[in-house]
């Protein structure tokens, strides 16, 4: 169920990717603002974190938006990859260094009867925040799946996915599909965010976790592949936490750690990735 | 390479050795001459996480240093010189701190340096500014390793880690038979300040017949706790000793401890729940109650200094006694014991202010008395358990101690 929302945020990160060429250093500090968000709708106007998300969704992907338009848009040439990750880094700093300033550094957790109240199955307690988080989660993918493979942008995507060039010769507006697929990536870091509200304490800082995983994630997966991001996800979460019960916390880490090393050996390009390098 | 290219070259290492011989030169003369001109301020460089993992304390360690600086200040200065603080973000980095130090004293040509936050960034510290002849002075680096380098201009002014559990594992064994629990779970990150505490509780605790159901150290970098806690849960330990550094980690396993409804009876971390508010704020009064913590100080305490600090936090930052960060005391004495150093030494030469400090005298702070020995512990310190309380933040340990309070046993249900 966790790696459910780890897939949720990682997806926005691999989806800009895919389309853009784009590295987001900044999804981490965007998970955050998600949380900040839903934390400050549920304190100061008493809105469930669950129907906030009304708000917040659309409020990250008008962020993204802004994002795209007046930085990434202005990234070209081929040096645009390894700028993106010097750009986010920066919009990462200004962004922490806002909400820092706004909530202090001091940590904040969000609340509902959900975050600690549970239900039993098979004789295990199972918390409701990590089972709604996973409807949500698997709500979310599968409406970005529909998107992706059902509807006519969905297609745009997926074509500017596998060629730019090919797209916008056959009349995709391929800076359009940019834009809103930056602004869909950080949309969906709204709800990942808030889950990992709930689920723990955060302060800006926590970013800097949240990031380190996120792009192991897509490394695993598969750069710019949403199923990809969905299976690492799970198994970074499942493995981690099976080795953490079983053997030692100790070597959760370096276990998962190693399974990634060997699978990047056998498959550079990560699970689902078609490609081991793009070219911008 | 060509004869121009050469000389290009020549020229460039020729520029950096004077330039290096250059701020050496002033470095020195910066730490040794040890006075200031009348009319100007006395300036402290301090290295502080503003951001970073220890963003937290970083912010409560600003608070104490700032408190200090103000009283100070209000009180004519040191040695008639105004206090100027000139604190620059580390970012919780190990490397970040060894940088600003260099830079505060060979650029900002402070003529005092004191301490980072946690034992991690105090050895980098001290190794940066030991360079340059200065002492380090601070407040946040107890962990035993810290004084394994062979350092001798750093000083801590709280108390050593690794007794800290010392009060409440005696308590646990004071219990009489028929009270006292039966199993204990220990789980800690792997960190400086918390793991060299663990094992000393345990032996005493396992001496008095609480047998060890769990013991298990966890990596510092992990941010899923749930399972390490359901581990602890499955035991049903009535003791459980964590070994945590901050609120989140804490509040991460009390959230996971009451999603699986298990229950101990007596609760205590190594850090978090000292933080005040910061800690309260994100568990909640109620679940905080019965939880313990080892610390040297708290709100109520009555060592001298310690309420007209409080009283001066609660004016400048809001809050009560119970609110306040045992962080904020913490760099407090650390400014209390430089003033006195400054002092007795009538100046600010960092050779003498070391001397001094490594002299056997006995200091005051809010913390208590402080008293270097030659590895720059301080062994004037004495450890206290202290627990949540309702809203209230008292001291139960050690137990003889009579300002100790009854210890609430067993711990409420979360």
């Amino acid at each position: 169920m966790t790696g459910s929302v780890y897939a949720l945020m990682a997806t926005g990160l691999t989806l800009i990717f895919g389309v853009m060429n784009i590295i987001n250093i900044a999804q981490g500090i965007l998970v955050i603002l998600g949380a900040y968000l839903s934390y400050s709708l549920s304190v100061h106007f008493g809105i469930d974190l669950f129907a906030g998300l009304l708000i917040t969704i659309p409020t990250l992907f008008v962020v993204g938006i802004v994002v795209e338009r007046f930085f990434m848009a202005r990234l070209k040439g081929p040096e645009r990859t390894s700028m993106s990750i010097l750009v986010t880094y920066a919009i990462s700093l200004i962004i922490e260094g806002s909400l820092n300033m706004i909530y202090t550094t001091n940590v904040v957790q969000l609340k509902a009867w959900y975050v600690t109240g549970t239900f039993r199955i098979f004789g295990l307690w199972i918390a409701y925040i990590y089972f709604f988080g996973f409807l949500l989660a698997a709500g979310l993918l599968a409406a970005l799946y529909f998107m992706l493979y059902r509807t006519r942008f969905g297609a745009s995507i997926r074509a500017s996915l596998a060629d730019q060039t090919a797209a916008a010769l056959i009349g995709i507006n391929v800076k359009r599909v940019s834009t809103i697929c930056f602004g869909l990536g950080v949309a969906v870091t709204a709800s990942g965010g808030m889950v990992y509200g709930a689920t723990n304490a955060f302060n800006a800082s926590t970013s800097y976790d949240l990031i380190s995983r996120l792009l192991t994630i897509i490394v695993l997966g598969g750069m710019g592949s949403l199923g990809g991001a969905l299976l690492a996800a799970i198994l970074m979460v499942t493995l981690g936490d099976v080795i953490a019960v079983v053997w030692s916390p100790i070597w959760s880490s370096p276990t998962f750690f190693f399974v990634l090393v060997i699978v990047l050996s056998l498959r550079p390009q990560g699970l689902f990735g078609k490609q081991s390098a793009r070219v911008a | 390479m060509n004869r121009k290219g050469r000389y290009f070259r020549a020229f460039g290492v020729t520029s950096v050795a004077v330039a290096s011989l250059a701020m050496m030169m002033t470095t020195s003369s910066g730490a040794a001459s040890g006075t200031i001109a009348k009319g100007q301020p006395v300036t402290i460089g301090i290295s502080l996480s503003l951001s970073g993992d220890f963003s937290v304390d970083g912010a409560a360690f600003k608070q104490g240093y700032q408190l200090w600086a103000d009283n100070v200040n209000a009180h004519g200065g040191l040695l008639g010189h105004q206090v100027k603080l000139d604190i620059v973000s580390d970012a919780s980095s190990a490397t970040q701190v060894v940088t600003n130090y260099q830079k505060l004293i060979s650029l900002d040509h402070v003529n005092l340096t004191v301490g980072p936050f946690s034992s991690l960034l105090s050895v980098p510290a001290a190794k940066a500014v030991a360079r340059y002849g200065y002492a380090l002075v601070e407040g946040a680096g107890g962990a035993p390793s810290v004084f394994q380098n062979g350092l001798t201009n750093i000083f801590d002014v709280s108390m050593p880690v690794k007794d800290s559990l010392v009060p409440f594992a005696n308590w646990i064994a004071s219990l009489p038979a028929s009270k006292r629990p039966t199993t204990a779970a220990y789980v800690t990150t792997n960190d400086a300040f918390t793991e060299p505490q663990i094992p000393v509780a345990q032996k005493i605790i396992k001496a008095a017949g609480v047998k060890t159901s769990y013991y298990s150290v966890f990596p510092a970098e992990t941010t899923d706790y749930t399972p390490i806690a359901d581990a602890v849960a499955a035991k049903k330990a009535q003791i459980v000793v964590l070994g945590s550094v901050d609120v989140p980690t804490v509040s991460a396993f009390m959230q996971a401890f009451e999603q699986a409804h298990y229950n101990p009876k007596v609760f205590i971390a190594t850090g978090g729940p000292d933080q005040g508010s910061g800690f309260t704020s994100v568990v909640g009064i109620k679940k905080a109650n019965g939880v313990m913590v080892p610390n040297a100080w708290y709100g109520s305490a009555t060592t001298p200094g310690s309420q007209a600090m409080v009283a001066a936090y609660v004016k400048k930052y809001g809050g009560s006694a119970a609110t306040v960060s045992a962080d904020v005391a913490e760099a407090y004495s650390v400014g209390q014991v430089i003033n006195q150093a400054v002092v007795a030494t009538k100046g600010f030469d960092n050779a003498k202010i070391i001397k001094y400090l490594h002299s056997g005298v006995t200091l005051t702070s809010v913390q208590g008395p402080v008293k270097f020995d030659s590895l720059g512990e301080n062994n004037k310190a004495t450890a206290f358990t202290f627990q949540w309380q309702g809203s209230k933040f008292v001291q139960v340990n050690p137990t003889n101690n009579k300002a100790s309070k009854p210890v609430l046993f067993p711990k409420p249900v979360w």
